[in-house]
């Protein structure tokens, strides 16, 4: 299928850029017309996972890269998204039992499920000492 | 950056946390101060007005979850008020219905602590 349409974005891995990603993805859902019910899924699940990024893979250093690339092809929004911190298996990480979660007085571990629950795809790849990559894919048709 | 600020007013015995703005993963530490400044105060009696609140991560949710136990054993509550759909739904989703009160209006959930 041919790509359409290719934002991209760089960032530090500091929080005070959630705000600029989550303008990033809006102006395109903007610009492509995708519908707000679909784009402020693709906003909160890109926040997600760059703020599971920050956390997780930079363990809060706020120097370090993220990359965000955005193909809008026809029927669907592929966001590809680029670290080069700490990899992760997402195998690991299974959906908190909300009851059980709240007990445990846990703050953290919810980004992932809201990821899983938001998205049509959700693809993974780590490359040890290179780079994590994160593939979200949203239908809008 | 991301706007996010809060307001504390009393309604009797309640506390109404008013949120405005954005939380996500930068503004959260605001609001989890402003939960913990009501604690240390002993109001355990707690209402988040959402009304003027635009978007939540789960950064914001966590906060929320952080303090939910020692608010209710000291006999006290968080109940959830005047949401708008789309941050209703992110709630929804992460099954906050079934573990919290979520109200359509502040004066609502005021009057459940009764």
């Amino acid at each position: 299928m041919e790509t359409k349409e290719k934002y991209i974005l760089q960032v530090k891995s500091k929080t005070e850029n959630l705000a600029k990603v989550r303008d990033f993805i809006r102006e395109i859902g903007s610009n492509e017309r995708i519908s707000s019910e679909i784009t402020d899924k693709l906003v909160l699940a890109v926040d997600e996972a760059c703020t599971n990024i920050m956390r997780h893979a930079y363990h809060h250093r706020n120097d370090q890269d993220i990359i965000l690339k955005v193909e809008v092809k026809q029927g669907k929004v592929v966001v590809t998204i680029t670290d080069f911190g700490e990899g992760f298996d997402p195998q690991t990480v299974p959906d908190p039992d909300m009851p059980t979660y709240m007990k445990q007085r846990r703050v953290g571990g919810l980004g992932l499920h809201l990821i899983r629950a938001l998205m049509d795809k959700v693809e993974y790849q780590t490359i040890p000492n290179n780079y994590n990559r994160l593939v979200l894919q949203k239908n809008y048709n | 950056m991301a706007e996010f600020s809060t307001n504390t007013r009393e309604i009797g015995n309640v506390s109404v946390l008013e949120v405005n703005g954005y939380i996500d993963a930068h503004t959260a530490p605001q609001l989890e101060g402003a939960i913990n400044d009501l604690i240390t105060r002993n109001k355990y009696k707690i209402v988040v007005d959402f009304d003027g609140l635009k978007y939540i991560s789960s950064a914001g949710l966590g906060v929320f979850m952080a303090f939910i136990e020692t608010v209710r054993s000291n006999e006290g509550d968080i109940k959830l008020a005047a949401m708008q759909p789309n941050v209703f739904n992110i709630f929804d989703l992460l099954g906050f219905p079934l573990l919290y009160e979520i109200t359509h209006s502040v004066d609502e959930a005021v009057t459940k602590f009764k």
